[in-house]
């Protein structure tokens, strides 16, 4: 069922997650909305705990059981949210993929890495075995893994972090989806083979006219691989749009905090490297206001009232903060402190 | 493979050498003289003598080792102290029981802790896992023994259905004969069960917990297919380890259990070997039970290579 | 991570601070109910010391086998002796084969693995190979050759049950022993100068206490269970000694006509080591979180 194709892919709107946590229910991710177009790269940056990857988790279908998701999710016009597995299964690895951090761990040590890969390609496609390991080792090829014929039937315990990474990207558009989500694809790699990963990414997904969503906390990352970007804190997207244009004039506290603490090369000895004072709060004590209230330095008592609702300060450029003007009046980029 | 398997045969015979020391040092260099306590402490001092001489007693320690080890190799294992007749025949005639019964055993074990572990893993935390649980708990606290004599007195006093004891042997039968072991199969099966429940259960949530199980799905692959297809064959790994250090106390549960329901097998042979003073048989008998142990453990190690890539693959 | 499953762990492990170990054990399910129930077993035993109904050794055959009564509160047996009694007494060799067997197990078997993680090498694989081989002796197969040998006997039980417990501590110690070596802190004190021997007994001992102690439970529940199948079969604690495991085997040869003499005895085994067995999670529990599996 594809839609029109100039229609947004994917459609979120106010998306909501409730976990059951050892302290009761949580709600972990609250109104949360974008769209992405075909062909379209959407980074979603943030510190650990911010949501970012229950948001990724949200849209597989891949929350625990006892998850509770509100709001809509939409893929080519086809409501998610409450999607039986069963039809969730058909679209994983299908029409939606998504690879993970940890390229070491995410491969059976059991099975070939022929098989894996085939997997979905037998499952989706209906392949026979013969045909799915031909179609697997020219996926193999075109991520890059050498001697591809031979190494089909390896196993996962004989390839280094990088090869593995390139095997589960190979896996994920097997099947050829429209959208990849990437969840920090090289945060655990060395640093010498991010960028040849991030390149071989950006490339397929180009090739293939895909949407891509790309979570990462690294803000270099973010700046050379996606176009738009959205910043997320205590489960709520709090800031959202272009990359040239966020990075260029930082509209929430926050985002001015994560910028402002990057360490800079060359600054001058003795340079105290900026923080953002307080710690990230947990999910089960989220506060029903501005979930930045307790750390920012220009709070007023009605940030705390209710969620802020989202600003435009530009070009498709969003902000969910009561105090964009004071905020961005120093768009230089430090939080006054 | 070679070098793996090689060194695995040689640990083998280490170990099998090894116990036989021990069960040689045990039974034969403590308890003084054999002759003199199978003729009581009235006997007279030339008698005694006579039939240290006659068993072969009074040969020194390291060659009556090293007859027994030479006669283990040709099948030779001497004769019984009290009967004179060889001991291999009575310990063969003995295992046409035990075996059976330790096998039956064991299949009633598997199948009902397989299914069980990946049932309860499988419904984590749903009703069906907390009562399995809770069954199996109680499971693991009963004495084997105890929960056969539960069972005699359902079956045997109460319902009349089986007998309380006794072998009817295999002459009539083969449905005759597993008649008579299935009370004490199953009460040595339940026990071992419950143990293994947990261990495939918890085995299978570790698995459930990795990562490729998350990557699995994120294929499209459906709960169930992860089961089957990436769950179960890494979570039988910690399975079989358990599975074969079970067997020893499968064995010392068989011998108990054939205590139990007065069962003419290689338990009670040991028990009215020991009651005789007979301990050439018990010493054979004991090298019989702790060679098994060994053996299987072995093959245990050895399927892992099978099954386990890293280590197949690391060694060829 | 960013699992589903561990994703929310960690949330979920963001919880309560922590109130106080004994706070939180009262109010582990498991931790209470296995509490109660070796509470109830020990204190059988220490009140057996002081008090029992009747004397446990008292023969009177003109009262044999009768059915609960107020007098006999489960009956006697079929040398006329109250049930009460014997099995008050029983606990206390239970108790005790248990604690010197576990006892003789774990200090020399953390001994060992604290020896064969800090020094490795051919010692710590002499230790390893010694203990695997420890495996094929299953503790009823030693105490029947320790039977054979010297006689039955609490004395042959503790010691076959106690030797058997040797290799099980030796691995659990070296593994979690192995496992708080690796970690930077101790690197950054052997980097200073301090001993194997010092890092062992300031470092890496407290840390493996938790593993330790829920393992000692296990292995005690164990024991018991060694224990009452060698008393079963006469190779344990000898008459008039009370046992629970010879108990049950006086009973066996009665069970048509009192079965229920069967399974007082047997009831009490299986409570102790239900006892011990629920303690034990409840620790694993509450005392290394990380050690925690889930339920």
């Amino acid at each position: 069922m594809r839609g029109s194709a100039n229609g947004p892919l994917i459609e979120v709107a106010d998306l909501g997650v409730r976990l059951n946590t050892s302290r009761g229910a949580a709600q972990a991710i609250r109104h949360v909305s974008f769209s992405l177009r075909r062909g379209e790269a959407l980074g979603l940056v943030g510190e650990s705990g911010c949501g970012k990857s229950l948001t990724a988790l949200a849209l597989m279908g891949l929350l625990p059981d006892s998850a509770v998701v509100s709001g809509s999710i939409r893929l080519d016009g086809r409501e998610l949210v409450g999607l039986a597995d069963a039809d969730y299964c058909r679209l994983r690895g299908n029409r939606i993929s998504m690879i993970f951090q940890e390229p070491m761990t995410a491969l059976n040590p059991m099975h070939t890495i022929g098989h894996q890969v085939a997997e979905p390609l037998r499952r989706h496609n209906n392949l026979s075995w013969a045909d799915a390991r031909n179609q697997a080792i020219a996926l193999l090829d075109r991520v890059g893994l050498p001697d591809p014929a031979k190494r089909v039937d390896a196993y996962p315990h004989q390839f280094s972090g990088g090869q593995r990474q390139r095997i589960t990207i190979a896996m994920a558009l097997a099947c050829q989806p429209d959208v990849l989500i990437a969840d920090e694809p090289t945060t655990a790699l060395d640093v010498t083979i991010q960028g040849q990963i991030l390149d071989l990414i950006a490339d397929i997904v180009a090739e293939r006219g895909m949407a891509m969503i790309l979570i990462s906390h690294d803000l270099g990352v973010i700046a050379e691989n996606v176009e738009r970007m959205m910043v997320m804190y205590g489960g709520t997207v709090v800031e959202s749009g272009p990359t040239a244009e966020v990075f260029a004039r930082m509209g929430h506290p926050y985002t001015q905090g994560l910028f402002g603490a990057r360490p800079r090369l060359g600054a001058r000895k003795g340079t105290r490297l900026k923080t953002i004072a307080g710690t990230v709060p947990e999910l089960a004590d989220l506060p029903s206001g501005c979930a930045f209230a307790d750390r920012c330095a220009i709070v007023e008592d009605r940030c705390r009232a209710t969620l802020p609702a989202a600003v435009e300060v530009g070009a498709g450029h969003q902000v969910r903060c009561l105090r964009t003007d004071v905020a961005m009046a120093d768009s230089a980029g430090a939080v006054r402190s | 493979m070679s070098i793996f398997l090689l060194r695995r045969v040689l640990t083998l015979a280490a170990t099998l050498i090894g116990a036989s020391i021990i069960i040689f040092l045990v039974l034969d260099a403590l308890p003084g003289n054999a002759a003199q306590m199978l003729m009581g402490a009235d006997a007279s001092p030339d008698a005694v003598r006579a039939l240290t001489v006659k068993l072969g007693l009074d040969q020194p320690l390291l060659y009556r080792y090293l007859l027994w080890l030479k006669g283990m190799a040709v099948g030779d294992l001497g004769n019984s102290y009290v009967y004179g007749t060889p001991v291999l025949g009575l310990i063969a005639e003995r295992l046409v029981l035990t075996i059976p019964l330790a096998l039956l055993s064991m299949s009633i074990t598997v199948v009902l802790a397989l299914t069980a572990g990946i049932y309860t893993a499988a419904n984590h935390n749903r009703i069906g896992d907390v009562g399995v649980m809770s069954l199996t708990q109680v499971g693991i606290a009963l004495p084997n023994f105890w929960f056969a004599i539960l069972l005699i007195l359902l079956f045997a006093v109460k319902l009349q259905w089986l007998s309380a004891g006794g072998f009817a042997g295999w002459d009539d039968g083969i449905w005759q004969g597993i008649r008579s072991l299935l009370l004490p199969a199953i009460s040595l099966a339940l026990v071992q069960a419950a143990i293994l429940a947990r261990v495939t259960r918890s085995a299978v949530l570790e698995v459930l917990r990795e990562d490729f199980v998350r990557t699995a799905r994120a294929k499209g692959l459906s709960k169930r297919e992860v089961l089957w297809e990436h769950v179960l064959r890494n979570a039988m790994i910690p399975v079989m380890t358990v599975m074969g250090l079970q067997f020893a106390n499968l064995l010392a549960g068989t011998i108990v259990i054939e205590n139990v329901f007065y069962l003419p097998g290689l338990g009670r042979l040991i028990f009215q070997s020991i009651a005789n003073r007979d301990l050439i048989v018990v010493r054979n008998c004991v090298m019989l039970l702790a060679a098994m142990v060994v053996t299987v453990n072995f093959a245990v190690d050895v399927l892992y290579a099978f099954i386990d890539p890293r280590i197949k693959v690391h060694n060829l | 991570m960013s699992s589903a499953s561990t994703v929310t762990t960690d949330l979920m492990a963001a919880g309560p601070p922590a109130t106080g170990f004994w706070r939180r054990a009262l109010r582990h399910r498991s931790f209470v109910l296995g509490g109660t129930l070796v509470l109830l077993v020990i204190a059988a035993a220490l009140i057996s010391l002081v008090w029992t109904p009747w004397p446990p050794y008292d023969i009177d055959i003109a009262a044999k086998l009768k059915p609960p009564s107020a007098a006999h509160w489960l009956g006697t047996d079929a040398l006329g002796r109250d049930i009460v009694s014997l099995l008050l007494v029983g606990a206390r060799s239970t108790i005790m084969v248990g604690v010197i067997a576990v006892g003789i197990g774990l200090t020399f078997g953390v001994c060992l693995g604290l020896v064969a993680a800090a020094r490795k090498g051919w010692i710590a694989e002499l230790i390893l190979r010694m203990s695997d081989f420890t495996f094929a002796f299953p503790a009823v197969l030693s105490a029947i050759m320790l039977a054979a040998a010297i006689g039955p006997g609490m004395v042959t039980s503790i010691t076959a049950i106690g030797i058997f417990q040797i290799p099980i501590f030796v691995r659990v110690t070296r593994g979690s022993a192995n496992a708080i070596w690796a970690r930077e802190f101790v690197l950054a004190a052997r980097a200073s100068g301090k001993g194997g021997f010092r890092i062992t007994v300031e470092h890496v001992l407290p840390n493996i206490l938790p593993v330790l102690i829920v393992q000692a439970t296990i292995q005690f529940a164990l024991a018991i269970l060694a224990e009452a199948a060698l008393s079963y079969l006469g190779l344990g604690t000898q008459p008039p000694q009370p046992s629970w495991g010879r108990m049950l085997n006086d009973a066996q040869t009665l069970l048509f006509q009192s079965p229920m003499l069967a399974v007082y005895p047997g009831a009490a085994i299986a409570i102790a080591v239900l006892g011990l067995n629920l303690l034990g999670d409840g620790l694993r529990d509450l005392l290394d979180p990380r050690l925690a599996r889930e339920r």
